[in-house]
């Protein structure tokens, strides 16, 4: 049993009483008051994350493109320095390892950032594919600290609060700014469908940050909330939508996969034959007919045939109603199809619908 | 500490039972427990006639991140629900001894002597 971890601000967490819970090895906040208020300030106005569990690697060298571009599922190689790429990686058989953000310094220097519950497998992986490549691979993990800002007042309080003026920094784009003696890296991306930052620093700056944050009324908000705000922006949860059972175009993630294009990378050909021969299943979304809950691992039916199961469900915080992503098999899949999840002993009736739960709310223009 | 209100029954699974006369009582849960699980977005309750049976579930109480089950502490019919829960489940988080879920008729009524006096409820928290 490995020792519990701590993030630089767990301190903090405990003096504003939070929910503690270990996650991903790390002993991190659940929730500091309600889930509800810490879902509403990020819809609504603007909360923060403490998010430094997050795994960084720092890739680097004369062939960093060629060698992201081949564990990566996404492109990078057109992408100017200082973009943030989302996207996974796979194994040869199409499955995923993890997904991540892609950050480019420049074409010898990339920044990594995967899940936390990863980390040791993503690092394990990346560098056991280096074989052939002139690029260096350090995980950085322990010496990046990280807050997510987030929420429609995002740029307007980093600007009143660290004087820092963002209204440049494009959707997916980041930079390195200077705050006091510390120097941030500053990206505008999220994981809650809502406009947003996230800052990458050392542990004092990070601890310095979050002080100020709270003195400027800016609502903590533990992983409870990350985890209900991501949901209804239909983004993917390692475990849940994704896995290493599951590949990118069950999860409904062809976008940020280049099969289409002549780059290569692990895992194209599986899942350019997957394509081919057609996806036996996929992720939908589904919302129920009655007030319930349906919960990860519920079975959905059609009839008395099991034809999937829910990958994350709520009862929606923003719409108030219950509604579901599941891995469903075809034909199963389509919209409308009436399907009936299983809880506890009922079967509470329901549809299959598209996963546009919310409306998303990124400041995507004025860059 | 969590509040504990004596004369009322009380199972290990933090449930309370009160005796409305020889063989009707409500249940619900108590305020540790609702406490414990944060604010309650649905109480999922069985209807009136459905049997419910000692030690075995019965329903569940959700906050917005899990699902807990709830053990009966009694046997016997299911009189009444708590409607109010449906519309106003927070009512659970409010005041938990009041916020009673269902009312029922007892098959055996010396179940009761099985479950916990106010006193001996606390020392288990």
């Amino acid at each position: 049993m490995q020792e519990t971890k701590k993030t630089c601000l767990h301190g903090e967490h405990v003096k504003l009483n939070a929910k503690m819970e270990v996650f991903a090895g790390y002993d991190m906040p659940i929730v500091y008051q309600t889930i509800t208020q810490e879902h509403n300030a990020v819809r609504e106005d603007v909360g923060m994350f403490d998010v430094s569990h997050m795994g960084e690697f720092i890739v680097k060298g004369i062939e960093a493109t060629i060698f992201v571009d081949n564990i990566f599922t996404n492109q990078i190689t057109n992408k100017e320095s200082g973009s943030v790429t989302y996207g996974m990686m796979c194994y040869k058989n199409g499955t995923i390892v993890d997904d991540l953000l892609v950050y480019k310094v420049n074409q010898e220097e990339y920044l990594l950032v995967v899940n936390a519950s990863n980390i040791a497998k993503d690092y394990a992986w990346v560098v056991q594919n280096t074989d052939n490549f002139d690029v260096t691979v350090k995980n950085v993990s322990e010496d990046y600290e990280e807050i997510a800002l987030q929420g429609p007042n995002s740029e307007i309080k980093m600007l009143e609060i660290l004087n820092i003026d963002l209204s440049n920094l494009g959707f997916f784009h980041f930079g390195n700014f200077e705050f006091k003696n510390h120097s941030l890296l500053i990206s505008r991306t999220g994981y809650t469908g809502e406009d947003g930052f996230e800052i990458y620093a050392d542990s004092k700056a990070i601890l310095e940050l979050w002080q100020i944050f709270i003195e400027g009324f800016i609502t903590p908000c533990g992983l409870g909330s990350r985890d209900t705000l991501r949901f209804e922006a239909a983004l993917p949860l390692y475990g849940h939508e994704i896995s290493d059972e599951i590949t990118p175009l069950e999860a409904g993630l062809k976008f940020f996969t280049k099969i289409d294009t002549e780059s290569n990378f692990i895992g194209k050909t599986a899942l350019l034959s997957q394509k081919e021969s057609g996806l036996t299943r996929r992720v939908v979304g589904i919302e129920l007919e009655k007030r319930s809950i349906p919960r990860a691992g519920y079975e959905v039916y059609v009839g008395e045939e099991c034809i999937g199961y829910i990958t994350t469900g709520y009862l929606s915080v923003t719409l108030g109603k219950p509604i579901a992503l599941a891995m469903v098999d075809r034909p199963h899949t389509k919209r409308e199809t009436k399907v009936e999840v299983k809880i506890r002993n009922k079967r509470i009736p329901g549809f299959v619908r598209d996963k546009k739960f919310l409306k998303k709310k990124y400041k995507t223009k004025g860059a | 500490m969590s509040k504990v209100i004596e004369g009322l029954l009380y199972s290990r699974d933090h449930e309370w039972v009160k005796k409305l006369n020889e063989e009707e009582v409500l249940i619900g849960i108590t305020a540790f427990a609702a406490n414990q699980l944060g604010s309650v977005v649905f109480v999922d309750l069985p209807e009136a006639g459905d049997e419910i049976v000692a030690n075995e579930d019965f329903g569940a109480v959700e906050s917005v991140k899990a699902a807990s089950d709830l053990v009966s502490p009694v046997s016997g019919e299911v009189l009444e629900m708590n409607e109010e829960l449906e519309g106003e489940p927070e009512l659970v988080n409010e005041d938990a001894f009041s916020s009673w879920f269902i009312k029922v008729k007892l098959s055996n009524s010396e179940e009761l002597d099985d479950l916990l006096t106010a006193e001996e409820y606390k020392a288990t928290l």
